[in-house]
C-alpha cells in the first residue's frame, strides 16, 4: 500500500507508542545497566577505626585525655573516621568566614595526607597536631616548611611560594584594610626569600629555612604559641 | 563560626603554623586559659530525667542559659547537679542541639509549648535545621492566624457602645445576625434575587397560544406582568445598593469591591431599558443588556458562603487555571493542524480550515465527541485518537491542585467557623474560673469572720470549715483582704449586690432625707441599670467596678438608713445577709481555684471614683461629700 508522507508519519508514531508500552511491560530492557552499578556503590560506606588508644599514646606526645578529646571533636564532625579534602575544606571555611580559605585548606590537607591516600585519618591527624603542638621548634619548622614545600621535592621555589601567600592572602577576602593591592602577595613573597634565601640561588632548602628561622626573634617567639593550644 | 565545629577549633590555631614563618611583624599574645579545667561530665536533672554531657558541649554556646553562669541558678548544692522543673521531652531537643549543633522540631510537639521552652533556654527560633524549619514556620502560621481570628472578633464584640448609626447599618449588612431587621433585610433581599431569576427564566417558556397567533413565550403574553416584576424587583435592589452605599465606612473602596459591581451590572440594564425603551435602532443592543440579568444570581453570593469560597479558591488558583488553559491551547493548536492537514486529501471534508479544525479538537480533547466532525482517513483517525486520549490527561493535570485549594479553604473556614463556637464555651469556662475565684475569697472571708467570732467563743464544732486553704489561697485573700483595707470597701458577689440594690430602693424611698431621697431613685435605677447594662459585655473587667460603686452607694444608703449603726452590726448585719444570699452559692463555690487569676483590683479605685460623675447630676455633689462621710466614719 502506498502511504503518504502524513500517514507514514502516524504509523511510525503508532509504533513508537507500542514499543514504549512493551517496555512498561519489561519485555525490552535496552537501558537499565548503568543503575545497578550505582546501587551497589551506594552501600559500601566507609568506615575507619583509629588504632588503639595505647598504640596513638606511644606514637604521639599527647595524653591519654587529650587524645580522647580530640577523637571526640573529630568522630563528631567525620562520623564515618576519616576526612576527605571536601569535608577538610567545608570545616576550615567555617573558621574564616569572610575569605576564601580553601587554597589554604588544600595545602593543609596534603600536609596532614602523610601517605597520600587522599584521606585524613584520626592517626594523620592526631600525628601532625602531635608535631605542631607538641614537637620541638624544629620538629615545627621541619612541619611548615613540607607544608611549602608543595611537590615535596626539598625546597621552596618562588612559584610554590607565591601559591602558598596567595592563599594565604585569600583567607582575609575582599573586606581589609588597607586595600588588598594585586601585588602584595608577590611583595611578601620577595621579602621571604630575601630572609631565607642564603645562598640566593632561587630556591629555599630545608637547612637555609630552619637556620634563617632560628635567627629570627619573631618567628622563635610565635612558634612558641603553640604549647598552649590544647 | 559555627558552634558545632568548636572542637576543632585546636586543629585550626595549630594550622596557623603555616602563617608564622612568612609573617613579618611579631604575633599577638595568645589568651591564657585562666581556669583550665578538666572536661567532666554535668548532670542535668530536667523533671526526674537525668540528662549528662561533658560541660565543654554545653559552653560551646555561651549566649544561651546551658552555656553561661545563668544555668549555677538552678544548681542543687546536695544532690550536685543541676536542676530543671521543665519539660523533659523538649529538653532532649535542646541539648541535642548542643551535641550536634542542629536543632530539631518534633513535629508532635505544640507549637507554643516548644516556643516557651525554647525562650527559657535562650534559644532562638531562627536556628532550627533546614529539615524541620519548614514545619515549624507553618505550625506558627496557623498558630498566629487563629489568634488573629480570635483577638478580631473580641474586637468586633468590644466595639459595641457608641457606633454611629451608619456604623450600626454597615454592621447590619456585613453580618445579619446582629439585629433582628437585618435579618428580615437578609431574607428580603434573598427572596427577591430568587424572584427575579425565576421571572427572568420562565419569561421565555413558551406559555401557550393565543387564538390568532403563534405561540408566545409568556414574557410577550404577560408582558405587565412581568415588567412590573422586575420593576419590583429592580427597585428593592437598588434600595439595597444606596442603602449600602450611604453605610459603607470606605465609599471609594465598596465601589470599586466585587460585589457592588455586580449589584450595579444586575440592575443597570432596567434602567437603560427604561431610557432606551423608545429607541428602535438600539433595541438589539437593549436585548442584550437583558442577557446581563442573570448576573443577579451572583447576588447570592452574600447569602452562601460556599459560593464565595468558591470564587475565592477560583481567585487563588489562578495560576493552575492559567496553566491549564495554556496548554490546552498548546494542544488544541498542534492537533487541529494536525487533523487538518491529515484530512485535507479527503473528499467532501468538513475540516475546511484550521479553525475549522478547532472545533473538532476541542470536543475531542474534552472528550464530549458531537460526531458533528468526523475524520474519514486513516492518518486522522490515528492522529484523532492520539488527541482525545492526550485530551483527558491535560484536564486532568491540574485539577487536583484546585481541589485541593478548594479543600483547603473550605476546612479553613470550617475551622473558623468552629472557633468561634467554642469561643462561647470558651469565654463562659474563663469566667466560670473567675468567679469560682472570687467567690472563693468570699467564702474564705466569710468563713475567717467566722472563725474570728469562733475563737471568741471557743465552738468547736465549727473549726471544720475553715480547714483545707493552701498557703498560696490563704495569702492571695490576705491580699485581696489588705486591698479592701486601703479602700474601706469589700468586694461582694452579684447576688447580694443586685438584693442590696433593691433593699436600698425599698429602704430609702420613705426616708426624709431629701437630698438623698432625691438622689436614690436615680441612684439604684442607675445602679442597677447600668449594672444591667454592663452584663452584656465581657463581665470579667466591669463588674467589680460596679460594685464598688454600689458599694459606695451601699454605705452611704447603710448608715443614712440606719442612723448611723455601730461597726460590727452593719458589717455583721452585711454579711449576715451575705450568707443568705451566698449559701446557695457556697455549694458551687467548691470550682477549683487553679486559676488565681486577680479580678483587676488595681482597676477598682480610679474606675470607681470615675464613675460616680456619670450618675444623674442630682447626686454629684451628694456622693463626694457622702463617700467623705463613708470614709471617716465606717472603718471597715
Amino acid at each position: 500500500m502506498n502511504l503518504d508522507g502524513l500517514e507514514m508519519v502516524a504509523v511510525l508514531v503508532v509504533l513508537a507508542l507500542f514499543v514504549k508500552v512493551l517496555e512498561q511491560f519489561g519485555l525490552f530492557e535496552p537501558v537499565s545497566l548503568e543503575d545497578s552499578v550505582e546501587d551497589e556503590f551506594e552501600l559500601s560506606t566507609v568506615c575507619h577505626r583509629p588504632e588503639g588508644l595505647e598504640q596513638l599514646q606511644e606514637q604521639t606526645k599527647f595524653t591519654r585525655k587529650e587524645l580522647q578529646v580530640l577523637y571526640r571533636g573529630f568522630k563528631n564532625e567525620c562520623p564515618s573516621g576519616i576526612v576527605n579534602e571536601e569535608n577538610f575544606k567545608q570545616i576550615y571555611s567555617q573558621f574564616f568566614p569572610q575569605g576564601d580559605s580553601s587554597t589554604y585548606a588544600t595545602f593543609l590537607f596534603n600536609a596532614f595526607d602523610t601517605n597520600h591516600d587522599g584521606s585524613v585519618s584520626f592517626e594523620d591527624f592526631v600525628a601532625g597536631l602531635s608535631v605542631i603542638l607538641r614537637g620541638t621548634i624544629d620538629d615545627r619548622l621541619n612541619w611548615a616548611f613540607n607544608l611549602y614545600d608543595l611537590n615535596k621535592d626539598g625546597c621552596i621555589t618562588k612559584e610554590e611560594m607565591l601559591d602558598i601567600m596567595k592563599s594565604i592572602y585569600d583567607m582575609m577576602g575582599k573586606y581589609t584594610y588597607p586595600a588588598l593591592r594585586e601585588e602584595a602577595p608577590r611583595e611578601h613573597v620577595e621579602t621571604f626569600f630575601q630572609k631565607m634565601d642564603r645562598n640566593k640561588d632561587g630556591v629555599v632548602t630545608i637547612e637555609e629555612f630552619i637556620e634563617s628561622c632560628q635567627k629570627d626573634e619573631n618567628i622563635m617567639r610565635s612558634m612558641q604559641l603553640f604549647d598552649n593550644v590544647i | 563560626m559555627a558552634a558545632g565545629v568548636a572542637a576543632w577549633l585546636p586543629f585550626a590555631r595549630a594550622a596557623a603554623i603555616g602563617w608564622m614563618p612568612v609573617a613579618n611583624c611579631p604575633m599577638p599574645l595568645a589568651p591564657a586559659d585562666k581556669n583550665k579545667r578538666q572536661d567532666e561530665l554535668i548532670v542535668l536533672n530536667v523533671s526526674g530525667r537525668r540528662f549528662q554531657t561533658w560541660r565543654t558541649t554545653l559552653e560551646r554556646y555561651p549566649d544561651t542559659l546551658l552555656g553561661s553562669t545563668e544555668k549555677e541558678f538552678f544548681f542543687n548544692e546536695d544532690t550536685k547537679e543541676y536542676f530543671f522543673d521543665r519539660d523533659p521531652e523538649v529538653f532532649r531537643c535542646v541539648l541535642n542541639f548542643y551535641r550536634t549543633g542542629k536543632l530539631h522540631y518534633p513535629r508532635y510537639e505544640c507549637i507554643s509549648a516548644y516556643d516557651d521552652e525554647l525562650a527559657f533556654y535562650g534559644i532562638l527560633p531562627e536556628i532550627i535545621g533546614d529539615c524541620c524549619y519548614e514545619e515549624y514556620k507553618d505550625r506558627k502560621r496557623e498558630n498566629a492566624e487563629r489568634l488573629m481570628d480570635d483577638n478580631d472578633s473580641e474586637n468586633n464584640q468590644e466595639s459595641m457602645p457608641s457606633l454611629s448609626f451608619r456604623q450600626t447599618m454597615w454592621r447590619a449588612f456585613e453580618n445579619p445576625h446582629t439585629s433582628t431587621l437585618a435579618l428580615v433585610f437578609y431574607y428580603v433581599t434573598g427572596f427577591f434575587i430568587a424572584v427575579s431569576v425565576i421571572t427572568n427564566v420562565v419569561e421565555t417558556v413558551p406559555c401557550g397560544t393565543v387564538p390568532g397567533s403563534k405561540e408566545l413565550p409568556c414574557g410577550e403574553r404577560y408582558s405587565v406582568a412581568f415588567f412590573c416584576l422586575d420593576t419590583a424587583c429592580v427597585m428593592i435592589f437598588t434600595v439595597e445598593y444606596l442603602l449600602r452605599l450611604f453605610a459603607a465606612p470606605s465609599r471609594y473602596r465598596f465601589i470599586r469591591s466585587v460585589m457592588s459591581i455586580i449589584d450595579v451590572v444586575a440592575i443597570m440594564p432596567y434602567y437603560i431599558g427604561l431610557v432606551m425603551a423608545n429607541n428602535e435602532d438600539v433595541s438589539g443592543a437593549f436585548v442584550t443588556l437583558r442577557v446581563f440579568r442573570v448576573f443577579r444570581i451572583f447576588k447570592f453570593s452574600r447569602h452562601s458562603q460556599g459560593l464565595r469560597i468558591l470564587g475565592y479558591t477560583l481567585k487563588s488558583c489562578a495560576s493552575e487555571l492559567g496553566f491549564l488553559l495554556f496548554s490546552l491551547t498548546m494542544a488544541i493548536i498542534i492537533f487541529a493542524t494536525v487533523m487538518f492537514y491529515a484530512e485535507k486529501g479527503s473528499s467532501a471534508s468538513k475540516f475546511t480550515s484550521i479553525p475549522a479544525s478547532f472545533w473538532y479538537t476541542i470536543v475531542t480533547m474534552t472528550t464530549l465527541g458531537y460526531g458533528d466532525m468526523v475524520p474519514k482517513t486513516i492518518a486522522g483517525k490515528i492522529f484523532g485518537s492520539i488527541c482525545s486520549l492526550s485530551g483527558v490527561l491535560v484536564i486532568a493535570l491540574p485539577v487536583p491542585v484546585i481541589v485541593s485549594n478548594f479543600s483547603r479553604i473550605y476546612h479553613q473556614n470550617q475551622r473558623a467557623d468552629k472557633r468561634r463556637a467554642q469561643k462561647k464555651a470558651r469565654l463562659a469556662r474563663i469566667r466560670v474560673a473567675k468567679t469560682g475565684s472570687s467567690n472563693a475569697y468570699l467564702h474564705s472571708k466569710r468563713n475567717g469572720l467566722l472563725n474570728e467570732a469562733l475563737e471568741l467563743t471557743g465552738t468547736p464544732e465549727e473549726e471544720h470549715m475553715g480547714k483545707s486553704t493552701s498557703l498560696i489561697e490563704s495569702q492571695h485573700h490576705h491580699l485581696l483582704h489588705c486591698l479592701e483595707k486601703t479602700t474601706n470597701h469589700e468586694f461582694i458577689d452579684e447576688q447580694m449586690f443586685e438584693q442590696n440594690c433593691m433593699e436600698s430602693s425599698m429602704q430609702n424611698y420613705p426616708s426624709t432625707r431629701s437630698p438623698s431621697l432625691s438622689s436614690h431613685p436615680g441612684l439604684t435605677t442607675t445602679c442597677c441599670s447600668r449594672r444591667s447594662k454592663k452584663t452584656t459585655h465581657l463581665p470579667n473587667s466591669n463588674l467589680p467596678a460596679t460594685r464598688l460603686r454600689s458599694m459606695q452607694e451601699l454605705s452611704t444608703i447603710h448608715i443614712q438608713g440606719s442612723e448611723q449603726p455601730s461597726l460590727t452590726t452593719s458589717r455583721s448585719s452585711l454579711n449576715l445577709k451575705a450568707d443568705d444570699g451566698l449559701r446557695p452559692n457556697c455549694k458551687t463555690s467548691q470550682i477549683t481555684t487553679a486559676i488565681i487569676s486577680i479580678p483587676t483590683p488595681p482597676a477598682l479605685t480610679p474606675e470607681g471614683e470615675s464613675r460616680p460623675p456619670p450618675a444623674s447630676p442630682g447626686p454629684n455633689t451628694n456622693i463626694p461629700s457622702i463617700a467623705s462621710n463613708v470614709v471617716k466614719v465606717s472603718a471597715l
